[in-house]
């Protein structure tokens, strides 16, 4: 039996019609994948201002597109839009088909990955516990207050709740492979120390993930030579019982999948590519084989895994106060010249002024804000034109605009000339920054919490 | 060696980069197996970390998965305090492949001449 899953969505922000092409392949499992480091820092915001959310608000529009398909018992639909409430997330869906008027759809949200109550406990767990596993920091150098924590869960009670009959299952933080792992484990029947199988389902999880990065997206190779990149690909994996599979995408669409494509994305995000480190096994990916079907197929095999850890991933997050930036132009003559003139004399004002100011930084784009050490600045004297992006930290939001008031008043009276905005505006709203402890936590910890609650509509 | 030739590695390899908290991941796409073989000769973590100057203020680590002919270095303290917290335009590191493309090395001259080249050709 071959069983299809399909990567819908790579990030908060993707485009919710292209997931039409998948329904329209008839894939069996459209999975959704809305979370990046990044956007738990969006969904914080929203949480803070309304209870009710700390969810990706576009999954009402996936829905709106799936449930129909989902109704006529054509697909499943996997995610973790839930972000930091999946019970919010869950309300939402339920909303959604009641307001399409759907009926006979049983909709499943994952609670337990928040530990955002349970941080002295974890703390106190043991030796060396919470332990930033980025810095090796102690829990006891945590920076501030705690935000919110979660932890990264595995494909375990998505399992579950298909077993249960759910046609939506909706998760908090679940790791993002471990979505396109659950209906694998689901419909093939793979046991959980059958470690080869969930190491290739990761593999395909993986590739899926980030929507059309497997599929013709983001290519360094030929990018120019892609075709129809307006009608954007998003990967289908073929997957079989004995863990190998293909990679392919949604009939007419443009994009590619070829070895080019395929390996880009296998090595997005990875540290050592032969530990791949998931909640659900240890993923060599040096082990796949990717066999270059033609046509925009290419095969996987050969996947070794390794034993699950005894722990999950965490992240731990903290205020970092708030950024602003101003953006401002300069044209030849003494381009770059004059953009180094107009920072400097901006953070003298700031100083002046007393601002207190925590962090600087100053990019000069035309120049090297981008590759910086590695660009040789021969030429950057005579650059036709440079803008000085110049970004602050500071305590608090109204601080950082005051800084951002500064900027304008010289465009009359400081000395370099010719000084222009970069389109309407020179800087954007304060942006409240935050901080990631990423840490282990023993998965005995975090399991006894952990639940599936259905709702049929 | 015979002959060396010295080449960017634009020429050689494609590039993704990815991020984890503070930590940027380059991969680097060989283009055939001889370039695979120069590349793995002659990008060091060390000469990465040397390339990268102030870009990345902590450990550079090379790994490699020759079964798509890629090296992968992971390069600690590279984002500005990690994406949610830094401020870099570049918060996530998406541009950082490039900045190794930039990187020149030497290599037999054999592969130097086989190297593609590839340019884009955009109306």
């Amino acid at each position: 039996m071959t069983v299809t899953v399909a990567g819908g969505q790579g990030f908060y922000g993707d485009h919710v019609g292209s997931t039409r092409t998948l329904l329209d392949a008839g894939v069996d499992y459209l999975c959704l994948e809305a979370l990046a480091e990044l956007t738990l820092a969006i969904l914080q915001k929203d949480r803070q201002r309304d209870e009710s959310l700390g969810y990706t608000r576009d999954l009402p529009a996936y829905l709106a597109l799936a449930l129909p398909h989902v109704a006529e018992k054509r697909t499943k639909v996997i995610t973790n839009a839930g972000g930091i409430n999946p019970v919010g997330a869950g309300r939402a869906a339920v909303e959604t088909a009641k307001r399409l008027g759907i009926s006979g759809v049983r909709i499943a949200t994952v609670v337990g990955d928040d530990l955002t109550g349970r941080v002295d406990e974890l703390a106190g767990a043991g030796h060396g516990s919470l332990t930033n596993a980025e810095t090796g920091e102690p829990w006891s150098s945590f920076p501030g207050d705690l935000l919110f924590a979660s932890a990264y869960l595995g494909a375990g009670p998505i399992v579950s709740a298909l077993a249960d009959g759910a046609d939506v299952v909706i998760t908090g933080r679940t790791a993002d492979p471990s979505l396109f792992l659950a209906p694998l484990v689901y419909e093939h029947g793979w046991a959980s120390d059958d470690w080869d199988r969930l190491a290739a389902g990761i593999v395909v999880g993986h590739l899926c993930e980030c929507s059309g990065q497997s599929t013709g997206g983001n290519p360094s190779g030929e990018w120019w030579t892609v075709p129809e990149p307006w009608n954007f690909a998003y990967p289908i994996a073929e997957c079989e019982a004995d863990g190998t599979a293909v990679l392919t995408k949604a009939p007419g669409t443009g994009g590619r999948v070829d070895f080019d494509t395929v390996r880009h994305q296998l090595l997005y995000e990875v540290h050592d590519p032969a530990a791949y480190v998931t909640p659900d096994v240890v993923a060599d990916f040096t082990s796949v084989a990717l066999d270059d079907l033609g046509d925009d197929r290419v095969r996987l095999s050969g996947v070794r895994g390794r034993p699950a850890t005894p722990t999950y991933k965490a992240l731990f997050t903290y205020p970092y106060g708030w950024s602003g930036e101003s953006r401002v132009a300069f044209a030849w003559p003494d381009a770059y010249a004059k953009a180094r003139a107009a920072a400097a004399i901006f953070r003298r004002r700031v100083e002046m002024a007393g601002h207190v100011v925590d962090d600087w930084l100053e990019e000069y784009w035309g120049v090297n804000a981008l590759h910086g050490a590695t660009v040789p600045l021969d030429g950057a004297d005579e650059a036709p034109e440079v803008i000085v992006r110049l970004a602050w930290r500071c305590g608090d939001a109204a601080t950082v605009a005051r800084v951002g008031r500064e900027m304008a008043p010289m465009a009359l009276s400081a000395p370099p000339w010719g000084l222009t905005g970069t389109g309407r505006g020179m800087g954007g709203a304060p942006s409240q920054l935050m901080g990631l402890w990423p840490a282990l936590v023993d998965k005995s910890l975090v399991d006894p919490g952990v639940a599936v609650e259905m709702v049929e509509v | 060696m015979g002959d060396v030739a010295r080449i960017q590695l634009r020429d050689l390899c494609g590039t993704r980069a990815g991020d984890k908290g503070d930590i940027s991941n380059v991969a680097l796409f060989a283009y055939d197996e001889e370039a695979y073989e120069a590349i793995r000769a002659e990008v060091t973590a060390d000469r990465v970390k040397r390339h990268v100057g102030s870009l990345v203020l902590g450990e550079v680590r090379r790994y490699e998965a020759a079964n798509v002919l890629a090296l992968n270095f992971v390069m600690e303290r590279a984002l500005g305090g990690g994406g949610p917290r830094s401020l870099r335009s570049d918060n996530l590191g998406k541009t950082l492949g490039g900045a190794l493309l930039r990187m020149e090395i030497d290599v037999p001259a054999s592969v130097a001449a086989s190297a593609p080249r590839r340019r884009p050709v955009v109306p």
